[in-house]
């Protein structure tokens, strides 16, 4: 089987698919993409299902050479890239000849960029998910980043399955500053104070330095417990602002652990995570409330553009 | 006795909310219901997560009717509790206590004016209940250990505490399942992995079951160990993949004691204590 060589690892590049569901009354953590559109995106470009695995690159990318002529997409985050030294374009499919090294230099905006290649890459499923939760060291290659000398191996492409042309527009807008993040309260709105979902809209929170793919620690407005910062453990899902005693909400993103025992103030609607999935330390948020309508329109509207793109395969 | 409400946590998720309390009645409760859930295979549900007194519904909101779930998860919240159980067996985990494998035992016994006979009677005297799987793969919520050896954390969490180790964290008690960080006092250990993804049961410890430990030597624990190795060789699986399989153990495990009475009772667990969030929230 043909397979790629990992010259450079970059600073944090793992292999993820759509996430390991089913499992999370085990303690098994989803994991995925966490710019879930841009991971879909990459892989319609190159012809692959939308389950297929891709590279996540995170803030510094890798170096790669591959063993047999491939095509691939890169999106999500904008990287300077070169081929054999040229640049190439990002947001579209393009060759990749044999034995040729696609490098990731300067990136420009955003934190996390996929690279999908056609065949997808085909690491042993672990528990039904290629996805690498590092934490708990599963998935991926060995449950862990690339590193230099690491090979992975690419499946067969399905000849069936052409690529797309690229969208005219973006699919995932980029942070700007503030990145806007939609929230529904709950599930545990009443456990702060009345004035507190007020508090969490009323500025911008920045990303700290202590963020990664279980969450991100927000610096900003403090949010008030109303009967203390413990509540009896439960599940964390995607998207939620726990909030510990600081007042200071941590919003949990796809390696969250699968339970946790803060009270949770408000999830960030399923339509805004891809954008959630850009951000980095530094990186401010401006909340805003929404009403489940408006969470499920945005969410229709998002998967309507990515279902004509790939249906529209020619 | 049957309340409960459901609330939704954004868009892709509801969950059910038992009375808040940390008791196995309620526990079974949301067990049940999730058990029907799993059961029942609604389109469109992606997990269902029962934990101390709740259970969380993820699901696809694209391709599930909103109303029609709750409607349904409503109908299974409200069916009376069994008192069936799970109808699993209790899992019987082996331990070796003390020496190296358990090197808080003394500390225990110190606290609570025992023998280390004493503490390995009374951990392995109660059956306990696995209330929830969270934090790390398989790792379960066992309780209530007798509140003569309930021992609180260590004030330093260990860097490492190896895959298998037993500890007692309060009236909790647990088994690692994977080298982490902890803060738990650590009594023994057991050569049975509580998560192995390459064994046709990945896990050891299901939410609502009856877990017993009972105490083996040193020479039981090596010959378990070498085993479950040789199950795992014998089913196709990577053979001696797990660093915590070292061939050199010359620690020596505490006598077992035998099994005495203990008295009933139930105590609220501790929740597992935690730095700020984020990443310190993995230990558990």
């Amino acid at each position: 089987m043909s397979g790629v060589r990992v010259i450079k690892g970059g600073m944090l590049t793992t292999i993820q698919d759509t996430g390991r569901w089913g499992y999370q009354s085990r303690g098994v953590p989803v994991a995925g993409p966490m710019d879930p559109v841009s991971h879909r995106l990459a892989n319609a470009l190159v012809g692959n299902e939308r389950g297929a695995a891709t590279l996540e690159v995170t803030l510094l990318g890798p170096e790669l050479e591959f063993e047999d002529e491939r095509v691939v997409a890169v999106t999500g985050a904008e990287f300077d890239i070169t081929l054999d030294g040229r640049p190439v374009p990002l947001g579209t499919s393009f060759l990749v000849a044999a034995e040729s090294h696609l490098r990731f230099g300067q990136r420009r905006r955003g934190s996390r960029a996929y690279l999908a290649i056609r065949g997808g890459v085909s690491v042993p499923p672990v528990l039904g998910s290629r996805s690498t939760h590092v934490i708990s060291a599963m998935g991926g290659l060995a449950g862990r980043p690339l590193r230099t000398g690491d090979r992975i191996t690419l499946g067969v492409a399905d000849a069936a399955r052409p690529t797309v042309t690229p969208p005219a527009d973006p699919l995932v807008e980029l942070p700007s500053r503030p990145a806007r993040l939609r929230v529904l309260p709950g599930p545990q709105a009443d456990a702060f104070t009345s004035d507190a979902l007020a508090a969490l809209q009323s500025a911008p929170y920045t990303v700290g330095q202590q963020s990664d793919r279980m969450g991100f620690r927000l610096e900003g407005p403090r949010l008030t417990h109303s009967r203390g910062a413990d509540i009896i453990s439960d599940a964390t899902p995607l998207g939620v602002l726990q909030v510990p005693a600081s007042g200071q909400p941590i919003l949990l993103m796809a390696d969250r652990q699968t339970t946790g025992g803060y009270p949770k103030i408000a999830t960030v609607i399923s339509a805004d995570m891809a954008v959630a999935g850009q951000l980095g330390p530094g990186d401010t948020i401006a909340f805003s409330m929404c009403t489940p309508r408006e969470a499920m329109a945005a969410l229709i509207a998002q998967e309507r553009a990515l279902m004509v793109l790939e249906m529209g395969r020619q | 006795m049957n309340a409960f409400q459901i609330v939704p946590a954004g868009d892709a998720a509801f969950v059910v909310e038992f009375e808040a309390r940390i008791d196995p009645s309620v526990n079974a409760r949301a067990i049940q219901l999730a058990d029907a859930l799993q059961a029942a295979r609604v389109p469109g549900v992606l997990d269902v997560v029962p934990t101390f007194r709740s259970v969380a519904i993820y699901f696809d909101p694209l391709r599930t009717n909103g109303d029609v779930l709750l409607a349904r998860i409503e109908a299974e919240a409200a069916k009376p509790s069994s008192d069936r159980g799970t109808g699993r067996p209790a899992v019987r985990v082996p331990v070796c206590y003390g020496g190296e494998l358990g090197p808080d035992l003394a500390a225990v016994a110190a606290f609570s004016h025992l023998s280390e006979a004493e503490v390995i009677t009374a951990h392995t005297a109660r059956i306990y209940r696995a209330f929830m799987v969270g934090f790390v793969p398989g790792f379960a919520y066992l309780g209530t250990v007798e509140e003569r050896i309930a021992m609180p954390r260590r004030d330093t969490p260990r860097v490492r505490v190896p895959v298998g180790s037993v500890g007692i964290a309060g009236v909790q008690t647990g088994i690692y399942p994977m080298e982490t960080p902890g803060g738990w006092q650590l009594v023994g250990r057991t050569p049975l992995k509580p998560f192995d993804p390459d064994r046709a049961e990945p896990f050891l410890i299901t939410a609502g079951d009856a877990v017993q430990f009972y105490a083996i030597d040193h020479d039981r624990f090596l010959d378990i160990e070498r085993q479950s190795r040789a199950t795992a060789v014998a089913i196709g699986v990577r053979p001696g993949s797990d660093p915590e399989v070292r061939s050199r153990r010359r620690e020596r495990c505490a006598d077992s004691a035998t099994v005495l009475p203990v008295r009933g009772g139930f105590l609220v667990p501790p929740k597992p204590r935690r730095g700020d969030g984020g990443r310190e929230a993995i230990l558990p």
